[in-house]
């Protein structure tokens, strides 16, 4: 008795260090998930955003070292908690508008995406309008000169002749 | 013989309504971009002219005369010395030992301040860099570039502005100082 006692305490004792050994792993990898955002998500946000000192080069590939910081940075606020759009809002803040991969909605920059579909629209209405024209019958055309209307004229007499003649031969 | 058709020829290109209309469009539009980059551009400091002025909000730890705020126009009846770095520049690195050097010397009279604009750096970056070097003289962030643009930046980093009394740009010092006889000279310059 003393003994079935006994492996039943130990049995217990087991089960309850086996259980707080996962507990602590989980809380683990949960506690470092939230305070280590990983290149991936770091690099979400960093692609959309340039360097402010190198021309033309997103965070997310740019070899220097104070794009090595700035993606530091971001790092450092996903921890905090911070929200894309947040973090995006603080380099504007920072930086200026210019490290923005898509210039915002404001202002001018409306320009940006309001110019080119109408240009595309309209280039296609000239090439409708162009193809409609050329795809006209030449007939419709010509007559302009007064050689070509000459020699249409007399074709047409001629056709009209050579038309007779044969009506008149059945 | 004349009688054959001749039939009136289509008329062709673009109707003059919509000839108008373009124009006017195009004109409108170039107005509206150049109405947008003459509101949207600062005005440019000139060597021998009055710079335009600005706001210094200085980094946690930093001050002068117990303020933390200021306008460039505060500092009138002073010479002031604004050296623009990063803590990303290494030329930066070679002179910021000589100018607290030369702050040191200056800082008492009260005659010259010394102001550093931070030009895109991240505040981890920054406070680690005035610690490495000890700096001491106020410092700023450039916010939106908007100091640097005004100063009417030259090449890149380090560059150093020099305003007399009036708050006038005398001179313009592009790359690092080699020294602190160098700097004493370049501030002599403005008196």
């Amino acid at each position: 008795m003393k003994q079935l006692l006994k492996n039943r305490t130990l049995r217990v004792t087991f089960y309850a260090f086996l259980l707080a050994a996962l507990m602590l792993v989980t809380f683990t990898t949960v506690f470092a998930q939230d305070t280590t955002p990983t290149d991936d998500e770091v690099n979400a946000i960093a692609k959309q955003l340039y360097c402010p000192v190198c021309e033309n080069t997103p965070l997310d590939v740019c070899p220097t070292e104070a794009c090595h910081q700035w993606r530091e940075l971001i790092r450092q606020q996903l921890a905090e908690g911070k929200t894309e759009e947040e973090i995006k809002q603080y380099f504007v803040d920072n930086y200026g508008a210019r490290v923005l991969s898509e210039p915002p909605r404001t202002g001018l920059n409306w320009l940006v995406y309001i110019l080119p579909p109408v240009l595309i629209l309209a280039g296609a209405f000239i090439l409708f309008r162009s193809f409609r024209e050329w795809s006209k019958p030449k007939a419709v055309e010509s007559g302009e000169g007064p050689e070509e209307e000459a020699g249409t004229s007399s074709d047409d007499e001629y056709i009209a002749r050579l038309e007779q003649e044969l009506k008149n031969r059945k | 013989m004349t009688e054959t058709n001749t039939p009136n020829a289509p008329k062709r290109g673009v109707p003059l309504w919509a000839q108008i209309t373009i124009w006017v469009v195009l004109a409108g539009l170039l107005a509206l971009v150049g109405f947008g980059l003459k509101r949207s551009s600062n005005p440019m400091a000139e060597v021998g002219q009055t710079v335009p002025d600005f706001d210094l909000v200085f980094y946690e730890g930093y001050e002068h005369n117990g303020t933390a705020k200021m306008k460039l126009s505060d500092l009138r009846g002073k010479v002031v010395m604004v050296n623009i770095w990063a803590s990303w520049c290494k030329p930066c690195e070679q002179e910021a030992p000589d100018l607290e050097d030369a702050w040191q010397l200056y800082k008492d009279e009260g005659d010259v301040v010394f102001v550093g604009v931070d030009y895109v750096d991240t505040p981890e970056g920054a406070f680690g860099y005035l610690k490495k070097f000890g700096i001491t003289f106020p410092n700023a962030p450039d916010l939106q570039s908007n100091i640097s643009s005004i100063l009417n930046r030259q090449m890149g980093v380090p560059e150093t502005y020099l305003i007399d009394r009036e708050g006038v740009l005398r001179q313009i010092k592009i790359g690092p100082f080699a020294s602190v006889a160098e700097i004493q000279s370049f501030i002599a310059s403005a008196e």
